[in-house]
C-alpha cells in the first residue's frame, strides 16, 4: 500500500507537474495523440464505412480487416514503423492511425447495416434521392453505432498511445519507460495511475455523448412488442403421456 | 529471411512461450465468463452493473494494468503471472458480455417449452440455453482469443518474455526482419487459435452451420467489434 | 388511368416475375391486385413508381410513359404505402408524414400545417403527433403511413398488402376507413392483396392473377363471381364452397338465403 501512497506523492509532487517534461505536457500529448489519430482515421474510415454499408460491396473485406486487426500487435507495428521512420512522433501517430480505423470502420458500417431495410425501402418509395437516403435515413440512424465505434478507438489509442515513450515520442509512456531503466517504481505507478484515469474520464465523456445522440424515436419503448412475447403459445412437442394401461 | 533462419529455435521457443502465457487467460476467462454473464442475464439490475464494471477494467490500459498486478496480487514484478492475471481480466471483460448476450439471444418460447416438457432449472441451462447460445459464445471466443494473443506481447515491456521479445530486441538491435518476424508469428498463433475454435464450433455446435447461427455470429460479431476495442 | 402493354419482368437471377403483362387501371377507381405469394403483384405495384424497372415493355401514367420520367420526381408525385408501415424511427408522426411535401420543397411551417390536417383525414388524434412511430400501436402506424402516402396530394395511392399485420379487429376498421377515403377524396388506388374477401371488399376493378404474372380474370366482384374464367378462378374465390356457395330455400313465403351447410345467412329483400 505505501507503493501506491508513493505513486500519488509522485503525481502531486510540484516538480513533476508542469513544464515541458511535467505530467501536464506529458497527458496534453497523449490527448494529441489519441484526437490526431482518430480524426485522421475517421476522415478515411467513415467514407469509407458509409459507402460499404449502403452499398453493401465489399461487406466480407471489411469485416475480416476489422477482425484480423485485433490480433495485430500494436508495439511490433509501432516499432517496425519507428525502424522505417525514425524514432519521434511519427511512427505512434501512423501505428495509432492505423489502430484506430477498424473500429470506426466497423461502427460506420455497422450503423448502416443496423438500419431496417424496409425503412430505407419505404424512404425512396416516397420519392428520397439515394443522397437523401444516406443523408436523412441512414446516417442518423447509424449514428448510434459509428460512435460507439469512435469511442472504442478513442479508448484504443489513448491507452496505446503510452506505447510512444517506447520510441522516444513522448506522452504519459515516457516517465513509465523512464522509470523501468531507473527501477523508479513510484514514477512508473504514478504515470499508470495517470493513464488509467485519463483512460476512465474518456470512456465517461464517450458513454455520455452516445447516449445523447441516439436519436429519441430509436430509443422510446415499443408498445407492442412487450405484449405480443408473453402470450404467445408454441406447441411443445415431449413424450406423450400414456394414460390407463 | 536471413535472420530467421539462423534465429528459427529461438523463435520457436519463443511462440511456445507466448502460447503458454495466452492459452490459461483465454480459458479460465471463458470459464469464468459464463457464470457471470448468466446472472448478468438473469437479473436486469445486476446486467447494468456488471457489463459497467467490467467495461471499467476493460478501459485500464495494459502497461498499467501489468504495473498494479504486483501490487494487488504480491507477486515478483517479474513473474508471467502479472501477465496471465492481467490477460485473464480482459478476457472476463470481453467474454461476459458475449456470454450474457449469448444467453440472451436464446428464444425465450423455446425456454418456456422446454420448461414445460419437464426440464429442471439445471438441465435446462446445460441442454438448452448453453448450446444455444453456443455461437454467439463462439464468436465472442474468437474476439477474446484474437485480442490476448496480441495483447501478451506487451508483458515484454514489463520483462515477462512473450512474441513481444521479438520486437524489443529488433529495435535495441536495429533489426526490422526480426519485428517483421514477431509480427508474422503473433498473426500466426492468433490464426491458428481461431481455425482451431471454429473446427471446436463445428464439432460441438453441428447444428448452428449456416442459416440462424450466421446472423446470430455476424451480429454479435460487428456488435463486439464495435463497442470494444482492445486496448494495448 | 395508369396502362401496363406488354410488360416483363425478368431478375438477374432468372425468375421470371411478370410476361408480357397488360392491364389497364381506371382513373378514381381502386383496383385491387390479387393471388397468392409469387403471383408478382407486388413486382407490378412497384414498377408503378419505378421502384423496379421493367426488363421490357411500358407503363403509362396518363399517356405518359413513365421510362421517361425520373424516377425519384415520379414516386413524389405517387402515394406509396407498405405492409410494416415503413416510418422513420426517428422522425416524430407530424414530421414522417411531412416528409414529402418537405422534400417537394413546401416551407416546413405549411408542411407540418398540412400534414395536421392529414392526421385527421385519416382518423388519427392530433395529439400523436409528437410521438415517434415505436410509441403507436401497428393499427395507427398504418393510419400514419395512409397519411404520408397522401402528403403530396397524389393522384395515385399504391398500397402494398397495407393491413396483412394488423389484427382483424383493426384490418376491417382500416379496410372501411381505406373506402371512405377513396370516395372522399376520388384517388387511383392500387391495392396489393393476398385475401380474396379484402379484394372484394375494396375493389372496384379485381385483377386475379397466377403465377408468373399471367391474368386469370379481370372484372368487377360481382362479374367474377357470377362467371369466373376457369377453374383456378372459381376455387380461388371460393365461388362453390363456404360462405360464398349460397342458395335459395323456401320458408313459408319468404325466400331465406342459405350456405353451402344450409346455414341461414339472410332474408332476401323482395
Amino acid at each position: 500500500m505505501n507503493l501506491i501512497e508513493q505513486g500519488f506523492a509522485w503525481i502531486l509532487d510540484p516538480e513533476n507537474i508542469s513544464g515541458p517534461s511535467g505530467w501536464v505536457a506529458r497527458l496534453l500529448e497523449q490527448l494529441a495523440y489519441t484526437f490526431g489519430a482518430v480524426a485522421i482515421a475517421a476522415v478515411i474510415a467513415v467514407p469509407l464505412g458509409y459507402l460499404v454499408g449502403h452499398t453493401g460491396k465489399g461487406r466480407d473485406i471489411a469485416v475480416s480487416l476489422s477482425g484480423g486487426f485485433r490480433a495485430l500487435p500494436s508495439l511490433g507495428l509501432l516499432i517496425l514503423l519507428a525502424l522505417g521512420l525514425g524514432i519521434g512522433f511519427r511512427a505512434p501517430l501512423v501505428t495509432f492511425v492505423i489502430l484506430a480505423i477498424p473500429p470506426i470502420l466497423a461502427g460506420a458500417y455497422a450503423g448502416f447495416e443496423a438500419v431496417d431495410r424496409r425503412t430505407i425501402d419505404a424512404a425512396r418509395a416516397i420519392g428520397m434521392t439515394e443522397w437523401q437516403v444516406v443523408t436523412r435515413v441512414e446516417v442518423p440512424l447509424g449514428l448510434p453505432l459509428l460512435i460507439g465505434g469512435l469511442r472504442s478507438s478513442v479508448l484504443q489509442v489513448v491507452a496505446t498511445a503510452t506505447l510512444a515513450g517506447y520510441v522516444a515520442g513522448g506522452a504519459l509512456g515516457a516517465f513509465i519507460f523512464e522509470a523501468f531503466a531507473l527501477r523508479d517504481y513510484p514514477q512508473a505507478l504514478g504515470a499508470s495511475i495517470l493513464v488509467t484515469a485519463l483512460a476512465l474520464v474518456l470512456e465517461g465523456i464517450f458513454a455520455l455523448l452516445q447516449k445523447l445522440v441516439v436519436p429519441r424515436g430509436v430509443v422510446v419503448k415499443e408498445q407492442r412488442e412487450v405484449r405480443s412475447r408473453s402470450s404467445r403459445t408454441r406447441a411443445v412437442m415431449g413424450t406423450p403421456i400414456r394414460e390407463g394401461k | 529471411m536471413r535472420w530467421l533462419e539462423s534465429n528459427l529455435g529461438l523463435v520457436w521457443d519463443l511462440m511456445l512461450t507466448h502460447m503458454s502465457l495466452c492459452i490459461p487467460p483465454i480459458i479460465i476467462g471463458f470459464l469464468i465468463s459464463i457464470p457471470i454473464g448468466w446472472i448478468a442475464n438473469r437479473y436486469r439490475l445486476t446486467r447494468g452493473v456488471i457489463l459497467v464494471v467490467l467495461g471499467l477494467l476493460y478501459t485500464i490500459p495494459s502497461i498499467p494494468l501489468f504495473i498494479f498486478m504486483p501490487l494487488i496480487l504480491g507477486t515478483p514484478q517479474l513473474s508471467s503471472l502479472n501477465v496471465v492475471v492481467a490477460l485473464t481480466i480482459y478476457a472476463v471483460a470481453l467474454m461476459v458480455r458475449s456470454a450474457s448476450d449469448g444467453l440472451g439471444s436464446v428464444d425465450k418460447d423455446v425456454l418456456q417449452a422446454a420448461s414445460a416438457m419437464g426440464y429442471s432449472g439445471w438441465q435446462r441451462f446445460w441442454r438448452v440455453e448453453l448450446p444455444l447460445s453456443g455461437p454467439v459464445l463462439l464468436a465472442g471466443l474468437r474476439v477474446v482469443s484474437a485480442s490476448t494473443v496480441s495483447l501478451a506481447t506487451i508483458g515484454s515491456v514489463i520483462g515477462v518474455t512473450s512474441l513481444g521479445y521479438l520486437f524489443i530486441n529488433g529495435l535495441q538491435r536495429r533489426i526490422p526482419a526480426e519485428v517483421l518476424t514477431g509480427i508474422v508469428s503473433v498473426l500466426l498463433i492468433a490464426v491458428v487459435f481461431d481455425l482451431l475454435l471454429v473446427l471446436l464450433g463445428r464439432l460441438v455446435l453441428p447444428w448452428s452451420r449456416r442459416d440462424r447461427s450466421v446472423r446470430a455470429k455476424t451480429v454479435a460479431r460487428s456488435r463486439t467489434a464495435v463497442l470494444t476495442g482492445a486496448g494495448s | 388511368m395508369i396502362e401496363f402493354r406488354s410488360v416483363t419482368k425478368q431478375f438477374p437471377d432468372g425468375t421470371v416475375a411478370v410476361d408480357a403483362f397488360d392491364l389497364a387501371i381506371p382513373p378514381r377507381k381502386t383496383t385491387v391486385l390479387v393471388g397468392s405469394s409469387g403471383c408478382g403483384k407486388t413486382t407490378l405495384l412497384r414498377m408503378i413508381n419505378r421502384m423496379i424497372d421493367p426488363s421490357s415493355g411500358h407503363i403509362l401514367i396518363d399517356g405518359e410513359d413513365t421510362g421517361s420520367l425520373e424516377p425519384v420526381k415520379l414516386r413524389r408525385r405517387i402515394g406509396y404505402v407498405m405492409q410494416n408501415s415503413g416510418l422513420m424511427p426517428h422522425r416524430k408522426v407530424i414530421d414522417n408524414v411531412a416528409t414529402v411535401p418537405i422534400l417537394g420543397g413546401v416551407p416546413k411551417k405549411q408542411a407540418r400545417d398540412d400534414a395536421m390536417k392529414l392526421l385527421d383525414t385519416v382518423g388519427l388524434d392530433r395529439s400523436l403527433a409528437l410521438k415517434y412511430p415505436r410509441q403507436l400501436s401497428g393499427g395507427q402506424q398504418q393510419r400514419v403511413g395512409v397519411a404520408r402516402g397522401l402528403a403530396a396530394d397524389p393522384n395515385i395511392l399504391l398500397m402494398d398488402e397495407p393491413f396483412g399485420a394488423v389484427d382483424p379487429i383493426v384490418r376491417a376498421e382500416l379496410q372501411q376507413e381505406t373506402i371512405r377515403l377513396q370516395e372522399g377524396l376520388g384517388k387511383t388506388v392500387v391495392f396489393v392483396t393476398h385475401d380474396i374477401d379484402e379484394a372484394f371488399l375494396l375493389g372496384h376493378q379485381v385483377v386475379i392473377l397466377q403465377k408468373g404474372g399471367h391474368i386469370a380474370q379481370v372484372g368487377t366482384p360481382a362479374e367474377i363471381l357470377a362467371h369466373p374464367a376457369n377453374d383456378f378462378v372459381a376455387s380461388f374465390v371460393g365461388a362453390d364452397r363456404g360462405k360464398r356457395a349460397l342458395r335459395i330455400q323456401r320458408v313459408g313465403d319468404r325466400d331465406v338465403v342459405v350456405d353451402e351447410n344450409g346455414t341461414p345467412t339472410g332474408v332476401l329483400q323482395p
